[in-house]
């Protein structure tokens, strides 16, 4: 099990964090009459990452779309069951949606910068929520760029085209941008798979940087990525019906060490996926 | 020498068919340089200072026909003002708010189908809807309402096709950062659409401006002493006093003909030579 040496063995900054940020309990998700999820229960520790790995097809995303109700936006979804952000649950009829996207960001799997500067990227989300001061925004953007490591690199074209950045910059600027909002939770669906490993290995460094104050969620395709930069790990896998069901969910070290599933273990040994 | 027989006739269709294209594209292009052309030649030679500022006088056999050119501008304007917003509006409510379902469907066909309605249509329903039933008379504001309906559903079809060309990823990157939908529309989606949006509304626009058979029972004169002083006054266009002086009035010279018909030319083409410009314009400032 060469992929798993070294890095296994990190301890992670905060020891075992105890707060439970995200739950789900009991969580079913349909698409039509298509069932994406069935009985779907987890915790997701604040401050801490948690990859959610699988094969493909398997319900990882939509899995990560609940946080953020962005599987709203398709047609005929339906979630049943609960899904709660700090005990309050996300798909009540009261939920303010907004409000919920401002606490759980989303970054997606191809790196989505809008067509305008990297300034006007990164200000987007204060300049949607009422903030339009000037020097307040220009605080924001130096201090979420900042946080996403790509300040530096990006400075002196802080007023040119987010899409003149290579895909590494852009993806760590739709990080950025995510960070403007100050939110609690940042949701990442496969950030690095459009990444050379370069770009994808700073991207790690950056998450590992940024689960001191933020609770992460990471899907991935990508093993040797879960092992590297996560805490917790979830085990998704698709029923003979096409649904996605957990297999096995605990630490990362865990899991990838000593998996209580067959499955798990035939997974992640690269036996199937 | 069958193999060979076969590459030739392979390579004489290829000619023909080049041939054919080359020819359909010439049947297409000609006839639009000759038209022009001609206009230039025939219409230049009245175009003067008199003949574009003085009002016509003995029934347009004199004078000129600033009446004509002022009229059609302030419908341009009447038409743009009504058919812009109402039609941008429902381009956004159908793409970006409408469920898909059958009554979405229905209005989606019902759209397209009435680009195909014959504009003399237009003009008898302007009649009966805004001069008579509205009582707003033969008016400025009666041709406007018409010509903006006539244009309303070419300017919703484009502004639907470039909202719907905007990509997902956009839409979803600003949700997700807890835009509201509108906000998302306003400030994502919008601008990434308006040049589409305006090149289709500004050749709905011109397309109106030019035609004739809407205005004719709406308000437009054969001549006014003045101009319009109001939205509800009657006035005079290009296209319509191109067809009086074209076939009402015996005796009339030629070249005012082919003047009025420059004239006409140059307006419709400088609006939409406009419209490219204002498109460059975003596409620059889009970065």
């Amino acid at each position: 099990m060469v992929i798993f040496s070294g890095e296994i063995e990190r301890i992670p900054a905060v020891p075992a964090p105890e707060k439970i940020k995200l739950r789900t309990s009991g969580v079913n998700l349909f698409y039509g009459t298509f069932q994406a999820l069935r009985n779907i229960s987890i915790e997701i520790p604040a401050q801490a990452i948690t990859a959610i790995i699988g094969p493909s097809g398997c319900g990882k995303t939509s899995f990560l779309r609940l946080f953020n109700r962005m599987n709203d936006l398709i047609h005929n979804a339906r979630v049943e069951g609960s899904v709660e952000l700090d005990d309050m649950p996300i798909y009540d009829q009261n939920t303010d949606v907004v409000e919920l996207r401002k606490r759980v960001g989303m970054v997606f799997q191809k790196p989505n910068p809008f067509p305008m500067s990297v300034f006007d990227n990164v200000a987007f989300g204060p300049r949607r929520h009422g903030k339009d001061n000037r020097k307040e925004l220009e605080e924001i953007v130096e201090r979420s760029l900042h946080r996403a490591a790509l300040l530096d690199e990006v400075k002196d074209k802080i007023h040119e085209s987010a899409l003149s950045l290579s895909g590494g910059q852009q993806q760590r600027l739709c990080i950025a941008r995510v960070l403007a909002v100050d939110p609690e939770v940042i949701l990442m669906d496969e950030p690095c798979s459009a990444l050379d490993p370069v770009a994808t290995l700073k991207i790690e460094d950056l998450m590992r940087a940024l689960s001191e104050n933020y609770t992460i969620v990471i899907v991935t395709h990508n093993m040797q990525q879960a092992a590297r930069v996560s805490d917790m790990a979830a085990f998704l896998m698709m029923a003979d019906d096409k649904t996605g069901e957990l297999v096995e969910y605990g630490p990362t070290n865990r899991v990838f060490t000593n998996p209580k599933d067959p499955r798990t273990e035939s997974y992640i040994t690269g036996r199937f996926g | 020498m069958i193999r060979s027989e076969r590459g030739h006739g392979a390579k004489a269709t290829e000619r023909i068919a080049f041939g054919l294209l080359a020819l359909a594209t010439f049947l297409v292009v000609a006839p639009v340089i000759y038209i022009v052309v001609f206009i230039l030649v025939n219409g230049s030679g009245s175009i003067s200072w008199e003949f574009l500022t003085q009002a016509p006088r003995h029934r347009g056999l004199e004078g000129g026909i600033f009446p004509a050119i002022v009229g059609t501008f302030y419908l341009m304007i009447g038409t743009l003002l009504f058919a812009l917003p109402v039609g941008v509006f429902s381009a956004i409510y159908l793409t970006e708010y409408a469920r898909r379902n059958w009554l979405t469907r229905l209005i989606n066909l019902s759209i397209v189908n009435l680009a195909g309605v014959p504009s003399i249509v237009f003009g008898l329903f302007g009649l009966g809807l805004f001069v008579l039933a509205m009582r707003s008379g033969s008016s400025l504001l009666a041709a406007s309402l018409t010509l903006a309906c006539q244009a309303l559903a070419m300017i919703i079809t484009t502004s639907r096709e470039a909202l719907m060309a905007v990509p997902r990823s956009y839409r979803e990157g600003s949700l997700a950062l807890g835009a509201t939908k509108w906000q998302t529309v306003l400030h994502v989606v919008l601008p990434q659409a308006m040049p589409g949006i305006i090149t289709g509304t500004v050749l709905a626009t011109s397309r109106a401006i030019g035609e004739t058979a809407p205005i004719l029972a709406v308000g437009a004169a054969f001549l006014l002493p003045s101009l319009p002083s109001s939205p509800l006054d009657q006035f005079m266009a290009l296209p319509y006093h191109l067809y009086i002086v074209a076939t009402q009035v015996p005796g009339m010279p030629e070249r005012t003909m082919w003047g009025t018909a420059l004239v006409l030319l140059v307006v419709v083409l400088s609006f939409n030579t406009m419209a490219m410009v204002v498109r460059w314009r975003f596409r620059q400032r889009r970065v």
